[in-house]
């Protein structure tokens, strides 16, 4: 096959990083190339390099059989390489048609004014290729994630970009809108465009890649072809080491024990129509499953005090109760690790030190100040039962991995000595390596006790941990699986809304 | 994976404690060069007379300084606080004149000016207003009320209330020829407290938590409403202070132009002082600082024979070269901050 776009030996320097070491990659016409490996592995940085927003060091590239140096992304894209943000990048109060011509709008003549018929019909065009159902008129802020999605696309599209480069597009998709993209990613490579997909989600990758190449630590780790290409040997190149098994947990006592968390008719104010009932045992985790909107998050929130409930009860070890905030929450013994550690978790500015006693600040004083030594004490324990990588309590945690960040917002709680942990995609933007360490982390946790109740979106991760898993669908509970009945495929059947062959067995 | 290499006890990159100490030590490094040129160039400077008007003035815009810090803190802002001050300034003779006792009229007006921040606070906690609207509106609201209570009358104590006066141009004790003012007591007294409050207290932490980032401290159980409301008490009334003490110095109110612009001294001062207006950081002796430097500034405008008119340039051109230096220093510790993480990420690959 020929190669339409490749890195050579590419090397490219941060201050005192080496983000890519000598990095090769090549493309060719028709074809999805993957490009995977942990955070850090230097993925982010070879796409920037191809797309123009970061000028390599070292190394080349070529395109089309000639020089590949583009100074910027208009410069790529106008050349043919176009890359999909991870996170959207498009003005929401602008039409789909306007941002798709963003920056290169069509002229009425000589003038300074936009040629909004042209603009429309470009658009318009460029958005039946990728399969879009709205128009080109309608407002992105009106879009879910996935049409924003196809916007992107359709702005890669409308620059006749002939490498198209998807940065983890799947990460907040639906699962009907992945299949979607599934689909035209199938359609572009049948147009001969060249995809280049990098995702954390490996299932994604067996289905749609040609080829792979695994990066770690800035360097090639592997490549590997259709044939050679599976989860194992995947995992294996981006982590440099087999994975142990998961050991088994013992179930002694769990299943006869009181149950210290009850939702009883519990109403959001999301689902004003769904009353959820469950419970959650001493020792026992039990996942929250559902798709995207289903009301996981919700639901936490609302048994975390963060949203004030419709109607219906939360009982703490039998006792009701009515939590007008997270502080009453906590007081009660719950925790929740919220979704976005970023925004909801971290004082990203700050250090170990002062992210990991926040909550318990008041719990620890000393006449009203904070207990400086106990502070740091409960820091330094924390940073070391959770083996959080870090050179000290006070580094500042914008600095730490996604792994450890999340252990830092972990160890915040544990410090509280919860007797209820909710979490909340436990394992989002984790490494292979770091998400395999809270596992066994929780499941340490659930066998001293403690009830952990986690929403997740990740199969694997669901199946991996939960003891049971009860699914949500617009709101509702549709049925819950005990572990041993409790399948991708049976999953997936109750959180479309069906409940075909599998018997709700609420416990 | 429980083998860890966090407990060493390496210190890598500047702690946000540490950056503070920089800016602090950045501000009185500009204090002393302010200085040691104007005495160098007029040695009127050290006279007893100018350094106990420096003095005195720089501990009333100290106070309403330390108050501004408060709600800059929290990422916010007080835009009322000269409004405050003239409210205070003219209910307190007027009280006084009514017949009401010194002390009882200090306390209520110094009430007046609390309550004026708890309703700030509501206003942006529960009903979500923006600080900068809700503290314009206050700073517009309380001027035109202290105009019209008075009728725009100037109001003065006489010579009848001596006593309370001494408060603001008192010289309760000397160091060598230099007679300390009163007022500078106060500031110290304010100081001390302000500082123990954001350094060292459970609040403090808080507003420093929240001013960071006000969603994850709420969902780590912050009371964030209630810190928030606290920001805003706390600044309302160190400007009811700083409007009694001018009052008591001036002597000579006038509803109309007392206090104007002072919030932007204060404001000024905080910022000086090393406080972000992206919220989460502050020093409370970093503001004292700033709150000195301005005063100095006008006080060697005036010694140095710089035309008067200047003033307001030469202030905000010290500003912005002390918000461009912050910028700078900022971005070389991030730098640096990057060449610790490879090296913290090589390490751990070794």
């Amino acid at each position: 096959m020929t190669t339409r776009l490749s890195a050579r030996g590419v090397v490219r320097r941060f201050p005192g990083v080496l983000a890519l070491g000598g990095v090769d990659l090549d493309a060719g016409p028709g074809e999805v190339v993957a490009l995977v490996g942990e955070n850090g592995a230097g993925k982010s940085t070879l796409l920037k390099c191809l797309a123009g927003l970061e000028r390599p060091d070292g190394g080349s590239m070529t395109y089309e059989g000639g020089v590949w140096a583009p100074r910027s992304t208009a410069e790529a894209a106008s050349g043919g390489v176009a890359l999909v943000h991870q996170e959207l990048c498009l003005a929401e109060n602008l039409s789909a048609a306007e941002n798709i011509g963003l920056g290169r709008e069509p002229r009425r003549g000589w003038m300074p004014l936009v040629d909004r018929q042209a603009l429309r019909e470009r658009a318009a065009h460029a958005l039946e290729r990728v399969g879009a159902t709205f128009g080109p008129d309608v407002k992105v802020e009106r879009l879910a994630a996935g049409q924003r999605q196809l916007v992107e696309i359709a702005k890669g599209i409308d620059q006749d970009a002939r490498v198209l480069i998807l940065d983890e597009p799947t990460s907040s998709l639906t699962s009907k809108e992945t299949a979607r993209l599934f689909e035209l990613v199938h359609q572009l490579r049948a147009d001969d465009i060249t995809v280049l997909y990098v995702s954390h989600r490996l299932t994604e990758i067996l289905e749609l890649a040609d080829r792979a190449f695994v990066l770690r630590d800035g360097q090639n780790a592997g490549h590997l072809t259709r044939d050679e290409l599976t989860r194992e040997a995947m995992v294996r190149m981006m982590v440099g080491r087999d994975l142990a098994p998961p050991a088994a947990r013992p179930e002694a006592g769990r299943a006869s024990s009181a149950p210290v968390l009850e939702l009883r008719e519990l109403v959001t104010d999301a689902f004003p129509a769904a009353a959820v009932d469950l419970t959650v045992r001493p020792g026992e985790l039990v996942g929250l499953a559902g798709l995207v909107g289903a009301g996981r998050t919700e639901l936490l929130e609302t048994v975390f005090g963060l949203r004030a409930s419709v109607s219906g009860e939360v009982r703490v070890s039998g006792q009701p109760e009515r939590f007008r905030g997270p502080r009453d929450a906590a007081a009660a013994g719950l925790a929740l690790v919220p979704e976005d550690r970023k925004l909801q978790g971290l004082l990203l500015e700050e250090g170990v030190r002062v992210n990991t006693a926040l909550a318990t600040l008041d719990r620890r004083r000393r006449r009203g100040l904070v207990d400086g030594a106990a502070e740091r004490a409960v820091a330094a324990a924390q940073v070391e039962r959770l083996g959080v990588r870090t050179a000290g309590i006070e580094q500042v945690v914008q600095t730490l991995s996604g792994g450890n960040q999340q252990k830092v917002v972990v160890g915040r709680w544990l410090a509280a000595e919860p007797s209820i942990l909710l979490m909340d995609e436990p394992t989002r933007g984790v490494d292979v390596g770091a998400r395999e360490e809270l596992y066994l982390l929780l499941e340490r946790l659930a066998a001293d006790g403690l009830a952990v109740l986690f929403a997740s979106s990740d199969m694997e991760e669901l199946l991996r941990l939960a003891d049971r898993v009860v699914v949500l669908h617009d709101g509702q509970v549709t049925g819950t699986l005990d572990r041993s009945v409790a399948t991708e495929e049976a999953v997936m059947e109750l959180a479309t809304g069906g409940s075909r062959g599998y018997g709700v067995t609420t416990t | 994976m429980t083998d860890s290499t966090g407990a060493r006890e390496v210190q890598v990159d500047g702690s946000s404690r540490l950056a503070g100490w920089g800016k602090v030590l950045g501000i009185f490094g500009l204090l002393v060069a302010i200085v040691v040129t104007t005495g160098a160039m007029n040695p009127r400077f050290f006279g007893a007379e100018n350094l106990e008007n420096v003095l005195q003035r720089t501990a009333l815009f100290g106070i309403i300084g330390i108050g501004a810090a408060f709600p800059i803190v929290t990422a916010g802002i007080d835009l009322s606080i000269g409004s405050v001050i003239a409210l205070v300034a003219t209910s307190l003779p007027l009280l006084l004149d009514a017949g009401v006792p010194a002390g009882a009229a200090v306390v209520a007006v110094l009430l007046l000016a609390a309550g004026l921040g708890v309703i700030h606070g509501l206003l942006i906690t529960r009903m979500g207003l923006q600080p900068f609207v809700v503290t314009l509106c206050g700073l517009l609201v309380y001027r035109g009320v202290a105009r019209y209570i008075v009728d725009d009358q100037t109001m003065g104590f006489g010579s009848d209330h001596d006593g309370l006066r001494s408060l603001a141009t008192g010289r309760p004790f000397s160091i060598g020829a230099l007679d300390v003012p009163a007022p500078a007591l106060v500031l110290v007294a304010v100081a001390v407290l302000a500082a123990v409050f954001l350094g060292r207290s459970v609040w403090g932490r808080w507003m420093l938590a929240l001013g960071r980032n006000a969603t994850a401290a709420r969902y780590a159980g912050v009371p964030v409403e209630r810190v928030t409301i606290l920001a805003y008490v706390i600044c309302s009334l160190l400007a009811g202070v700083g409007g009694v003490l001018f009052a008591l110095d001036v002597n000579s109110v006038q509803p109309a132009s007392m206090g104007n612009f002072y919030e932007l001294y204060a404001i000024a001062a905080a910022v000086l002082g090393g406080c972000s207006l992206r919220g989460g950081e502050g020093s409370i002796l970093g503001v004292v600082l700033g709150a000195a430097v301005m005063r100095l500034l006008y006080n060697s405008i005036v010694l140095l024979g710089i035309p008067s008119q200047l003033e307001f340039a030469i202030v905000g051109g010290v500003l912005l070269l002390g918000a461009v230096a912050d910028e700078v220093v900022r971005r070389l510790a991030e730098a640096r901050r990057a060449r610790e993480r490879a090296r913290a990420r090589t390490e751990r690959t070794t």
